[in-house]
């Protein structure tokens, strides 16, 4: 079964050492996700490969490629309960590419192996689009051409040198073309058939749920949940309320959405001046699009739509990154008239859960306080009591409530926000919680404000006849800088900071920081969400519209830059006549007397021009001479014999020349 | 499509012209198209170019279009490794027929950038050689072609190709250089013995001429060696005579094509299996034919002019 013979012919063992080498490279950055048992096999397979060709050995058969095959997609299968979709078909295309290795027995196997090497390049990018990845498209793009040179290039191995200046020239020259195609190109909106509900990167973020600890475990992650811009004034932090998902059930523990909110319809009116912004959200596999409160609902993008509960939701879930522009009102009343449904569903409680904390709201209702006192009242306990704000609160049994407000009182704003709800729920009060961001730090280079998952946060709304749902922050009651600052600055000092947030830290930085994210946020903002509609706002600066305009422009650009490097492909291919001095100097000498008619024909030697010259110009004819002497030793002696003579030679020449 | 296809034959036939060389590859001789591999890699690219649309993937759009730009550049390449290569014939020993002639095509390249994988060949043959040629130096190919038959082998148009660098395209020029070789009728089977110069041959055995015995004077005739004047004798009588010797062992041979039996070809081939013979014994050897007679003698001079004269014996110049 050797195929050692037969294989010199069209791959020579170098070549095949560098294809090795350049599908480790490109497998690389995939090795982190796929299964640790396929990554140990891909390398192995590769190490066996380079080993068995390094010493002849022939390569297995039909019958155990066939089965080296079945036994992948069923090491896939095993992995992850089917073999398509994006991460599975990831996994199965860097595993065949990896046995595609033992049967390398023709020139189009090669061929065929370098092709996928570009395939598993690009699906690197449905994983990841991190502004470093144009560095891993550069150098697999070079590598890989430089690899398909090789293959096609008969006889001995090119050097490494070369196959890579081919490669890299290439590639290089192609840079300008795919910044052209890359703007011009018109742009359909996505996507054209259904995405894998496996698709995109894995993303942390806001859930659908909210139990104690799930929100301080988020802010642990230390991600970015989205950058945003304001259009004009900023609103105060106290204003910087982005709102998420809003939770109106809770069985003692856990708070969930609840079936209310499709049946009632989001009425509001807007108050005081719009506050323009634009968001570039990350993907977080959920449908939210936040949004400070209360935005505008003429102002959404296309298939959003407001929630009855106040969020903004997108037609379809965020799996990539996301631009939007909204417009939002800071003053507004929501929901002035609650429907009587809506109403018995804020004020529900679980039977025979926390009941101490029941106990305490209903007392304060006993007591004939008014709403607005039930609040304040409420509040004030959080301030007057030893309440402590912490990322590391005890854990909490059955009453998680009622442990809280009257036993441990160290909690999140989760905490705070979850018990203070029950509270005025058993006040009678209509209350839910909310969940989104607060804050955002703002970058120093752009201005933007960049809000991380440490800025999740919960709150909550009580709702007052006339005026709506009325945002209550009581963990502002208790750490007012986490609200006015940041989570830093809200924890004390001794309680260590999640991954990702550092207290103060030099100027210079914070600086690096901030420099990094703004070229981050340009990243996002022009390239990655460069879409269909980026693309028409963009160039309808240029008056280009429509696709006639955008292929024709297109079409035009690229012929003249493809156009350019042929002619330095032609120029190159060009006889290159070795430098000739004497030639040259001939050439200068007797270029003016071409304005005197005296040009030297094709078939005239320099002799025969310089007899008609001296006949039709008597007066150069010593000149003339020289400037033939000159050129006639130069011509004709050998480089030794003319030796330094060489330059006074040329010297004379340019100076009989002055005078023609 | 048979008919196209010669149709196209005849248009680049008139586009080729035989010509002594050097010959200089033409930009507007260079023909270009896609080979497998290069629809492969536009298949692959537009797989891509779905995908990135589908996942509205930037990175993927910029992978696709890089490729795009590289296959697109790929052609100026490939075309430009062709370009300006400058081919003239090199050496072509004749061989007999039935035998393969080599023709040396010599490629120089005049310019800065080394010429890759740049292959010649016959029309609907697999390329013959695959060569490099260094920036601002020359290679050699050598062509083989089967001589059919005696006379002269001329070279036919041929193909220079490269898809260098990528793979993805073919580009090819025909040129037609003119080469020629003499191909010897195929020498005949050993069996025949050959003639001894025997009376039948015209020559008496005493006097048969030879190089060991002096054998007298005879009056001086053309085509006789000038060497073998006694040019003593031309002082004293004014007659040129020349110097006749007698071989003692070996006895030379008349090869006659007259005398040959058989029909033409087969006769040629017969006496160009002895020619060798008689060298291979070191014998002197005639070759007579109708109207030319070559020899006695022997050597690689003398093989070659009688394996010439016998194939093109009879053809048109």
């Amino acid at each position: 079964m050797s195929k050692k013979a037969t294989q010199s012919t069209y791959l020579h063992l170098s070549t095949l050492l560098r294809l090795l080498a350049v599908l480790a490279f490109v497998l690389a950055p995939h090795s982190l996700r796929l299964p640790l048992w396929e990554s140990a096999a891909i390398f192995a397979v590769l190490a066996w490969r380079a080993w068995a060709a390094v010493h002849g050995v022939g390569m297995p058969g039909r019958v155990v490629r066939a089965m080296l095959t079945i036994a992948a997609f069923a090491g896939i299968f095993m992995s992850y309960g089917r073999v398509t979709g994006q991460h599975a078909g990831v996994a199965l295309l860097a595993l065949m590419a990896a046995l595609k290795l033992t049967e390398l027995n023709q020139r189009r196997d090669v061929m065929v192996t370098v092709f996928l090497l570009y395939f598993i390049c690009v699906t690197h990018f449905l994983f990841s689009q991190e502004i470093w990845t144009i560095a891993y498209l550069l150098v697999t793009t070079v590598i890989i051409t430089a690899l398909l040179v090789e293959a096609n290039h008969a006889g001995a191995p090119l050097p490494v040198r070369v196959s890579l200046r081919h490669g890299g020239s290439l590639v290089l020259q192609a840079l300008p073309l795919m910044v052209l195609m890359f703007v011009l190109f018109p742009r359909l909106p996505g996507p054209l058939w259904g995405l894998p509900s496996d698709s995109g990167a894995a993303r942390t973020g806001l859930s659908d749920h909210m139990s104690p600890g799930d929100i301080s475990g988020l802010i642990q992650s230390g991600e970015l949940a989205f950058r945003v811009k304001f259009d004009g004034n900023i609103p105060p932090p106290r204003l910087r309320y982005w709102r998420g998902p809003v939770f109106w059930d809770f069985d003692g523990r856990e708070w969930t959405a609840g079936g209310l909110i499709s049946s009632d319809s989001a009425t509001v009116e807007l108050l005081g001046k719009p506050l323009g912004y634009e968001i570039v959200l990350e993907p977080h596999r959920s449908r939210w699009l936040f949004a400070l409160d209360f935005p505008d609902p003429r102002s959404l993008p296309d298939g959003a739509t407001v929630a009855p509960d106040g969020i903004v939701l997108s037609a379809a879930d965020i799996k990539e990154r996301f631009l939007y522009h909204l417009q939002s009102h800071t003053a507004y009343h929501f929901q002035p008239q609650l429907a009587e449904r809506a109403r018995r569903a804020a004020t529900r409680l679980p039977q025979g859960r926390n009941p101490k904390a029941l106990a305490l709201g209903q007392s304060w209702r006993a007591l004939g306080l008014s709403d607005e006192a039930i609040v304040r009242t409420a509040l004030s306990r959080f301030t007057a009591e030893p309440f402590f704000y912490t990322l590391r609160p005890p854990s909490l049994g059955r009453d998680p409530v009622d442990e809280f407000l009257f036993e441990t009182r160290k909690g999140f704003c989760e905490h705070y926000a979850s018990s203070f709800t029950v509270l005025m729920r058993a006040a009678g009060i209509p209350a839910r919680v909310v969940t989104g961001y607060q804050g955002g730090e703002q970058n120093a280079i752009g201005g933007y404000f960049v809000v991380n998952q440490s800025d999740a946060h919960a709150w909550v709304e009580v709702w007052r006849a006339g005026e709506g749902w009325l945002r209550i922050d009581p963990t502002a009651a208790v750490a007012p800088n986490r609200i006015e600052k940041s989570l830093s600055d809200a924890l004390s000092f001794d309680e260590a900071l999640p991954l990702g947030l550092a207290r103060g830290g030099s100027k210079f930085l914070q600086g690096v920081k901030a420099r990094w994210d703004w070229t981050n946020a340009q990243w996002n903002r022009w390239v990655l969400a460069y879409g269909p509609d980026l693309q028409r706002d963009f160039l309808s600066r240029f008056g280009l519209a429509g696709w006639r305009d955008l292929m024709l422009a297109l079409t035009a650009a690229l012929a003249v830059v493809v156009g350019g490097f042929g002619l330095l492909a032609l120029l190159r291919a060009r006889p290159a006549h070795p430098e000739d001095a004497a030639l040259k100097a001939w050439r200068r000498a007797i270029k003016p007397l071409a304005r005197q008619g005296l040009i030297q024909r094709p078939s005239e030697g320099p002799q025969a021009f310089a007899r008609r010259v001296i006949e039709a110009r008597p007066e150069v004819r010593t000149g003339m001479e020289t400037v033939l002497a000159g050129y006639l030793e130069l011509r004709y002696l050998s480089p030794q014999e003319a030796g330094s003579g060489q330059a006074t030679r040329l010297k004379s020449i340019r100076l009989a020349a002055a005078d023609f | 499509m048979i008919k196209l296809r010669k149709r196209i034959r005849n248009w680049i036939a008139t586009r080729t012209v035989r010509q002594p060389g050097p010959v200089t590859v033409n930009r507007r001789r260079i023909y270009i198209v896609p080979t497998r591999f290069g629809y492969g890699y536009a298949l692959l690219l537009f797989v891509m170019l779905m995908g990135a649309m589908n996942y509205s993937n930037s990175m993927a759009f910029a992978l696709s279009f890089l490729l795009a730009g590289v296959g697109l550049l790929s052609m100026h390449h490939t075309h430009a490794n062709l370009l300006n290569l400058k081919l003239r014939s090199g050496r072509s020993a004749p061989v007999f027929a039935g035998e393969t002639a080599a023709f040396e095509v010599l490629v120089a390249n005049e310019s800065k950038a080394a010429r890759y994988t740049v292959s010649l060949g016959w029309p609907d043959d697999p390329p013959a050689a695959t060569i490099d040629i260094p920036a601002q130096g020359a290679s050699s190919a050598t062509l083989p072609l089967l001589a059919a038959r005696r006379g002269w082998l001329k070279a036919p148009r041929f193909a220079v190709a490269t898809e260098f660098p990528l793979g993805l395209l073919h580009a090819w020029t025909w040129i037609e250089l003119d080469m020629q070789t003499l191909a010897y009728p195929a020498p005949a089977q050993a069996g025949a013995i050959p003639p001894m110069a025997s009376g039948d041959s015209g020559l008496g055995l005493s006097n048969k001429p030879g190089v060991d015995e002096f054998a007298g004077l005879k009056t001086y005739a053309p085509g006789d060696a000038p060497h073998s004047i006694h040019w003593k004798s031309f002082a004293k009588t004014g007659i040129p005579q020349v110097k006749r010797f007698a071989e003692s062992v070996s006895q030379e041979r008349v090869l006659d094509l007259e005398r040959t039996p058989g029909e033409l070809e087969a006769r040629l081939s017969q006496l160009s299996a002895w020619v060798l013979q008689a060298e291979e014994e070191r014998v002197p050897y005639t070759l007579v034919l109708p109207a030319l007679n070559l020899g006695p003698a022997l050597g690689e001079k003398h093989r070659a002019a009688c394996l010439r004269a016998l194939a093109l014996y009879g053809l048109a110049p």
